[in-house]
């Protein structure tokens, strides 16, 4: 029996009876060693995950000196060019947290900037009750009011009467540290379940398939990782919500409904549908009476409904019309999914011009436009712009696609060029490294569905017919146009090639590293069986 | 008494008569109509200086707003628009216009400031409009910050942002960064309401009012930024830009330099 040391026995008598309770030995035994693709882009979800404990973290610190009340308080802490004002609780505490309580404006910077980076904020935006958050809340409600009947109704049942009532700040504070926050934690956790259960998802290469996962186990390599890497993220958060000003909300002053600032905008998060709304033609109807705001429904509640339907559904429609339910954990090449590929880069360009609609006002300032021109171009531009992307994004995936084809036929381009003798110059082909061969090679292969039949071999009408077909013509869309990979006996082909052109510039090396250089044939290369004049070349054909 | 007696009855006395008490009234209208501009041009300068003025307006200002300053198709009427108006858009080099635009821009005078004087004086004497307000006027020692800054979130933050940082206006105009304008150019364009900018008479905000927005102008611009880098005071543009470049930059660069195979 070797001697252990007080410390061993007593974490060993502590595991063996949580193990004794609950069994955690086996559990963690089957758990720890599980394994994390090795690949820095899977440490970007963590930056979530740690940006959101950062906001936990520095909110619990900030609901100790908030105080989430409409109660109206003439203000009378240290900024002075706001001193004596009649202002909301809300908006005096946010004031007292920058500027009387050690510590405040660091924390409430943090808080925001890291609330930026998880896209989390929604809530917090409103609270500080300042005068760009009420204008924010102003247009929330303007959007509430223009859905049709019920709209009224709603905004009344939300502010506690009309705008901006006094009952609003306390209402948004219990969403924002309780109902939000847990909503959040809740996902989060049904997220990582997923992942604990699924397997991770990985990018093609060497020995990587869709049943296994390559890379590092969880202990300790990447319980280090990861530890580290939340103490960088927590860092970079404190460098930069101390060192560079968000929100701020001094410079706003109080809301009251009478006042606007120009450059109102929303946090990024919202911007796109800020954007759609400044776009959006001022189109209203009127029927019997009742107004229809269709510039304020269509920008603000249809355009977002639809964007996040598809969002959602998307990666079943993709399985309905290409008929591919198999499991996926080795991750596709984007130009291996062309018109995937292509429609993800219309949504982004779509967004993204939506994203400098938003911002339309301070464009114009600091890049000496007409607002009026970038709204214009921008209505126009976002039906136009994303339909060409998709046609270029496809197409360069296609591309891609035909090169990689020929990669695998031919080899790689060495980029070296070799003269024969008879004249002729050739690139040397060289063979895939194991890793390309690997990557390339992963594309699973698709066929567009097959048509649909009208009828039977018994004559029977096909009563699915017109889905089927339009089932079939959208696989087709999808798939029709990508490149087969070709077949190992054409591989196999190609290889051969491969090997010749090492064959012919195999003299080369016998030529650099033989110690006498033979001259006599003016530094062409020679070797057997090969033409030595054009005539004899020729002749050979 | 005895010749006017003899001779009312004269063909001519009616006419006389007539002649005269016109020149009466006419002159003595004249008279007193004639002594507030005589007045507001002694308070602006001297003749010296008024004629040096004409002479540099007719170089420099004519051409666009006419030789009597009566206005042209390119430029408008100066009469009555005062000394305040022409201290306004020579000092702060928008006159004269460098070219035709949305909206003059606010560059480097090409005048110095005597020059300025002096074409205020000039256009000072055509009619009466406001005069360049006095040290005293401008003087916002005294005045009450925070109600400056109540004034300014309702008169002027939704044209120049709460902030004063600017904002944009229709059809490329806009309501220019106010953070290097002096107490004596933001009193003028408070009076004056040059270019978009409506006019803030006495009537609307009195003096001790603007003394007081000159003095929450003056903290904007004094103050320092108690967060750190102010990334121009816009709101959330550009905390958005500065994240999605310098914060995802940082963030990505640790994630690939964690990620990056332990060999």
């Amino acid at each position: 029996m070797t001697s252990t040391s007080p410390v061993e026995k007593a974490g060993g008598a502590t595991a063996t009876y949580v193990d004794q309770r609950i069994g955690s030995n086996k559990f963690l035994a089957r758990n720890l060693g599980k394994v994390f693709p090795d690949h820095w882009s899977f440490m970007l979800g963590e930056i979530a995950l740690y940006s959101f404990i950062v906001v936990l973290l520095t909110g619990v610190f900030l609901t100790l000196f908030f105080k989430p009340s409409m109660v109206e308080v003439v203000y009378d802490g240290s900024y002075v060019p706001l001193k004596g004002i009649k202002m909301s609780e809300a908006y005096a505490s946010s004031l007292d947290i920058s500027f009387d309580i050690r510590g405040g404006l660091l924390l409430r910077q943090m808080h925001h900037w890291s609330a930026l980076i998880f896209v989390a904020a929604m809530a917090g935006y409103s609270l500080p009750d300042d005068l760009l958050s009420g204008t924010g809340l102003q247009i929330a409600r303007g959007i509430m009011q223009a859905a049709p009947i019920v709209g009224t109704w709603m905004a009344f049942l939300l502010f506690g009467g009309e705008f901006p009532g006094t009952d609003f700040i306390s209402r948004l504070y219990g969403v924002h540290i309780l109902l939000i926050p847990g909503l959040i934690l809740a996902l989060v956790t049904v997220h990582l379940m997923l992942v604990w259960t699924q397997k991770h998802t990985q990018f093609p290469g060497p020995g990587r398939t869709n049943d296994n996962v390559v890379g590092y186990p969880l202990l300790p390599v990447y319980m280090a990782k990861a530890g580290g890497f939340f103490f960088i993220v927590f860092g970079i958060v404190a460098f930069v919500g101390g060192l560079v000003t968000i929100n701020p909300i001094w410079l706003f002053g109080p809301f009251t409904p009478d006042q606007v600032s120009a450059g109102s905008q929303p946090d990024w998060y919202i911007g796109f549908l800020d954007g759609a709304l400044r776009m959006m033609p001022n189109w209203e109807t009127v029927i019997f009476g009742w107004t229809i705001s269709w510039n304020i429904m269509v920008p603000a509640m249809i355009l977002p409904g639809i964007l996040f339907t598809v969002l959602a559904l998307y990666p079943f429609i993709e399985a309905w019309v290409t008929g591919d339910k198999g499991e996926h954990n080795l991750l596709d090449r984007p130009r291996n999914a062309p018109t995937r590929t292509g429609f993800g880069m219309m949504a982004i360009t779509f967004y993204a011009l939506l994203w400098i609609g938003g911002a339309n006002d301070i464009i114009a300032v600091a890049f000496d436009l007409s607002i009026n021109a970038i709204t214009w171009f921008l209505r126009v531009a976002i039906f136009v712009i994303p339909p060409i992307v998709f046609w270029i994004t496809r197409r360069t995936c296609l591309g891609l696609q035909r090169k990689d084809q020929e990669k695998l036929l031919h080899g790689y381009e060495s980029g070296r060029v070799l003269r024969l003798p008879h004249g002729e110059f050739v690139e040397v082909h060289q063979p895939l490294s194991v890793k390309d061969l690997a990557v390339i090679s992963s594309k699973t292969e698709h066929v567009p569905l097959p048509a649909p039949e009208k009828a039977d071999a018994d004559g029977v009408r096909n009563k699915h017919y017109k889905l089927q077909m339009r089932r079939h013509k959208l696989s087709s869309f999808f798939y029709k146009e990508s490149y087969v990979r070709p077949t190992d006996e054409e591989i196999e082909a190609g290889q051969h090639h491969v090997a010749h052109d090492a064959e012919l510039e195999a003299p080369l090396h016998a030529y650099e590293d033989a110690d006498q250089i033979n001259r006599a044939h003016g530094g062409v290369l020679h070797h057997p069986g090969m033409a030595e004049t054009n005539a004899e070349q020729e002749s050979q054909h | 008494m005895k010749f006017l007696a003899a001779r009312r009855r004269n063909p001519f006395v009616a006419s006389a008569l007539l002649i005269g008490a016109l020149v009466a009234v006419g002159g003595g209208y004249a008279a007193v109509a004639s002594v507030q501009p005589a007045e507001a041009a002694m308070t602006v300068g001297s003749e010296t200086q008024v004629e040096a003025g004409r002479q540099l307006y007719l170089e420099g200002c004519s051409s666009c707003h006419g030789l009597e300053a009566q206005g042209t198709q390119s430029g408008p009427t100066l009469i009555g628009v005062g000394a305040a108006a022409v201290n306004f858009q020579v000092s702060t080099g928008r006159m004269p216009l460098a070219g035709p635009g949305a909206q003059a821009p606010a560059v480097e005078s090409v005048y110095s400031d005597e020059d300025v004087a002096a074409m205020a004086a000039y256009i000072a004497t055509l009619a009466p409009g406001p005069a360049i307000p006095t040290a005293e006027q401008i003087d916002y020692a005294d005045a009450d910050v925070a109600f400056g800054g109540e004034l300014f979130r309702i008169n002027c933050s939704q044209c120049h942002q709460a902030a004063g940082q600017g904002g944009a206006l229709t059809q490329g105009k806009y309501a220019p960064n106010i953070m290097q304008s002096s107490p004596q150019v933001i009193y003028e364009a408070m009076l004056t309401g040059p270019q978009s900018m409506p006019v803030f008479s006495d009537a609307q905000i009195p003096t001790e009012g603007k003394q007081a927005i000159i003095g929450y102008v003056r903290a904007l611009q004094e103050s320092p930024n108690p967060g750190g880098l102010s990334l121009g005071r816009f709101g959330p543009v550009t905390e958005g830009v500065f994240l999605a470049t310098a914060i995802f930059a940082a963030l990505i660069a640790a994630a690939v330099w964690i990620g990056i195979k332990s060999r």
